[in-house]
């Protein structure tokens, strides 16, 4: 088939476990987890690229693919089902050189490189499958073409004493990139990585490879790929990201991405039709909200039916509230059923759910003596809680009680 | 078991619209907007699909620009196929100008139905909101060996709702022997719900005779005229159904779904209803929100008081606004402190803070799309 060539093919890395998300990636991988009512975390991503004009993407999988490979289906849902181009979900494969998983992010697109050539590109772009944000790839882009880079990192400021959880740039005042470090416990700059990466296709294939036949690499990006363009003298260059942007890769930082929504001064609005999230919508009437209902402060999704009382929470599509439930400072995952009387307070609680009547799971911080065994309390997808039953704070919970 | 995939499905788009202009001004009855995120044929159209009809074409007359807005290319009711699939039937541009009864729509796309390799012709208007399965539809005209069936619901009428309606008399072997349009009578009585099958053959027969004896309208020319030349069968839907004639039953069929119950059969997950994809965000309460009894669509804003409405996709309400037995259709704002009971607003109203407006149960006050108050 002949492919038509495309100026940038974009990358989405979407193979990881996410194994400090714990029970909620048991079964399906990071970039699939519910996020924000009614999406997942890869559309971020994705709706971005479409956003951005780009409208070739590769998604790299590997981890518990099932989720997330009927997830993207075709496309459709993100307009990309196209004649040429479009979605395409990337499993590690067999070849005639033997058969290997994917092993560090470098060897991931290494292994798709024949994939990435039939489009001819100028340029790759990098994303990661695991970040909440909204950002204009094109932009990017164009830094990236009038700086004549090699690659370019798009970089946050963060707070100083936060800086050595991140890859940190150091970059000269034109924005060139002089020395990168990987989680450094003395920071020498407070520009993190986002994990958004721009690259000229030629130069990065050459480094692919490079590092493949490599034998002591460890074949990732921030390990070797970075510091061999740095070594190599290649122009990279950071591109500063101001907005809201958010690893969700734990159960606090997912849960204060969700509750972020709530919050009327945090800079990341769903609501404009100009940069929309785009998601595979549920097939599902509008919510109801009964009688006796009391919703506030939350963001609640369609198929709901409440008859309780919702605050400062989260509501994904298909969500029962019986009467007398109340859910407090929480993330409801679809189609889960908070039965009678039931009080969930600082949780997330998964897919499918049901909670018994009358149970009680969390608890408020300032009901807990002992901070150090408060946390998040975190119920695992298709777990059922018997009636009357105590789900502690900080617990996680992967299988029915 | 009829094949599904040898019945054509025909949508009439712009049936009963004078019963209820004021939201067909600007649209076909089919587009109008319904249940807080619905257009009415999308209860058609996904019941031939979950009917394993997938064979459609939809007729229409004018108007049709929001109707071919909301289709699209028919994806999101699994219509966009290889081979079949969804076809939109604009009138043709010939002598006879726009049609006037479902007999002349149907000549007009006569090569449309002609090409199809179907052998029966599920044809229907979109003035029913249901969830119907047409299978046993088909199954009892095969086996009853009728010409035409006509679907048919049972109720208690006043003059005024049968004044919009056509009224069925039918024996107890389910024939039809009496056909009576818009009568002026009370009482209980099986009312048409416009839904009706024939063999392809046989209703190409029909339209080519009418064609030739200049003859437009199925339920005068032929229903009536003819019902004692042909053979026709009622076919008794007795699952609830609301049947959308006036601006009274569109009111009281949107307020009826508070009913859990009466929703979970009309919406009833095994047999979806489909609907345009607006990629919303979830509805989002505001810290001083209060909504009772209320259905509210994804791309909601709520910020004030809500009991009894319907709420479309994208409305806002703003801080301190009360709003009570509404139906607000799409991306109507709503200001602050503003008053409403019983109204209606058409698509992207605007309310301005402080307004009140108020009708009665009878009488809601209706507000033109895009109009500002």
């Amino acid at each position: 088939m002949k492919h038509v060539k495309k100026e940038c093919v974009a990358m989405l890395l979407a193979g990881g476990q996410g194994s400090r998300l714990y029970a909620l990636t048991k079964d399906m991988a990071k970039p699939a987890v519910p996020f924000g009512g009614k999406y997942r975390i890869i559309d971020f991503p994705l709706s971005n690229c479409v956003n951005s004009g780009i409208d070739t993407v590769g998604v790299l999988t590997q981890y518990q693919p099932l989720v997330l490979n009927e997830y993207i289906g075709n496309g459709h849902p993100w307009g990309l089902d196209r004649v040429h181009g479009g979605v395409h979900v990337l499993p590690p494969y067999e070849s005639s050189f033997g058969k290997s998983w994917y092993e560090g992010t470098a060897n991931a697109i290494y292994q798709n490189i024949s994939f990435i050539d039939r489009y001819n590109p100028e340029y790759v772009a990098m994303l990661s499958g695991d970040h909440i944000y909204k950002m204009n790839y094109n932009k990017m882009l164009k830094f990236h073409k009038a700086h004549n880079a090699d690659a370019t990192i798009a970089v946050l400021e963060v707070p100083w004493e936060e800086a050595s959880r991140f890859g940190i740039m150091s970059a000269d005042e034109n924005n060139v990139i002089y020395e990168f470090a990987e989680k450094p416990a003395q920071p020498k700059s407070n520009l993190a990585s986002m994990g958004v990466y721009i690259f000229s296709w030629q130069n990065l294939k050459k480094h692919l490879i490079a590092n493949e036949n490599d034998e002591g690499a460890s074949k990732d990006f921030g390990k070797n790929i970075i510091p061999a363009m740095l070594a190599e003298g290649n122009k990279l260059v950071a591109y500063h990201f101001e907005g809201y942007w958010k690893d969700v890769g734990t159960i606090d930082s997912l849960w204060e991405a969700n509750m972020d929504l709530l919050n009327p001064n945090i800079p990341l609005d769903l609501h404009d039709p100009n940069w929309r999230i785009f998601s595979r919508n549920p097939v599902m009437p509008s919510h109801y909200a009964g009688e006796h209902s009391s919703i506030q402060n939350s963001m609640i999704s369609e198929g709901c039916d409440i008859e309780g009382t919702i605050d400062f929470s989260v509501l994904f599509a298909g969500v029962v509230i019986e009467p007398g439930a109340v859910v407090r400072d929480s993330i409801i995952m679809p189609n889960t059923v908070i039965k009678k009387g039931a009080v969930v307070e600082y949780a997330i609680v998964g897919e499918d759910c049901v909670i018994g009547e009358n149970v009680r799971v969390g608890a408020r911080p300032e009901a807990i003596e002992d901070k150090e065994t408060w946390g998040v309390a975190v119920i695992g997808h298709g777990v059922t809680v018997s009636d009357n039953s105590e789900i502690k704070p900080k617990a996680m919970v992967s299988e029915s009680i | 078991m009829a094949i599904m995939a040898n019945v054509l499905g025909l949508i009439f788009a712009n049936m009963h619209e004078s019963g209820i202009s004021d939201l067909t001004k600007v649209r076909t009855l089919a587009s109008v907007p319904f249940g807080g995120r619905y257009r009415l044929i999308d209860f058609t159209l996904s019941n031939m699909v979950n009917s394993d009809i997938d064979n459609v074409g939809i007729i229409t007359k004018d108007n049709y620009l929001s109707l071919m807005d909301h289709l699209g290319g028919g994806d999101e009711w699994d219509l966009s196929r290889k081979t079949g699939g969804m076809h939109l039937l604009p009138p043709y541009g010939n002598s006879t100008g726009l049609y006037r009864g479902r007999l002349e729509a149907m000549a007009q796309v006569k090569p449309f139905i002609e090409n199809s390799n179907a052998e029966y012709v599920l044809f229907s208007d979109t003035d029913v909101v249901a969830n119907i399965d047409y299978r046993p539809i088909v199954d009892y005209h095969e086996s009853t060996g009728a010409d035409l069936t006509v679907v048919y619901g049972r109720g208690n009428f006043t003059t005024e709702q049968t004044m919009t309606k056509t009224v069925l008399a039918i024996n107890p072997d389910n024939q039809v022997y009496d056909v009576l349009i818009h009568p002026e009578i009370s009482g209980e009585h099986n009312v048409s719900l416009n839904i009706f099958v024939a063999k392809k053959d046989w209703l190409l027969d029909i339209i080519r005779e009418a064609q030739s004896r200049n003859l437009y309208s199925f339920e005068v020319d032929v229903l009536q005229k003819k019902l004692h030349e042909i053979k026709v069968m009622g076919y008794k839907y007795d699952k609830p159904f609301f049947q959308i004639d006036s601006m009274d039953t569109y009111f009281k069929s949107n307020m009826k779904l508070f009913d859990k119950k009466l929703r979970d059969v009309i919406f009833n997950s095994d047999s979806p209803i489909y609907t345009k994809v607006r990629d919303d965000a979830p509805a989002k309460y505001g810290i001083d929100s209060e909504v009772k009894n209320s259905l509210v669509a994804d791309g909601c804003v709520i910020e004030g008081s809500v009991e009894n409405c319907v709420l479309f996709r994208g409305v806002k309400i703003g801080k301190g606004a009360k709003i009570k037995n509404c139906i607000l259709l799409q991306d109507t704002v709503v200001g602050e402190k503003a008053e409403m009971n019983y109204v209606i607003t058409d698509k992207d109203v605007g309310i301005s803070d402080y307004r009140s407006l108020a009708g009665t149960e009878t009488y809601p006050v209706f507000v033109n799309k895009g109009a500002v108050v």
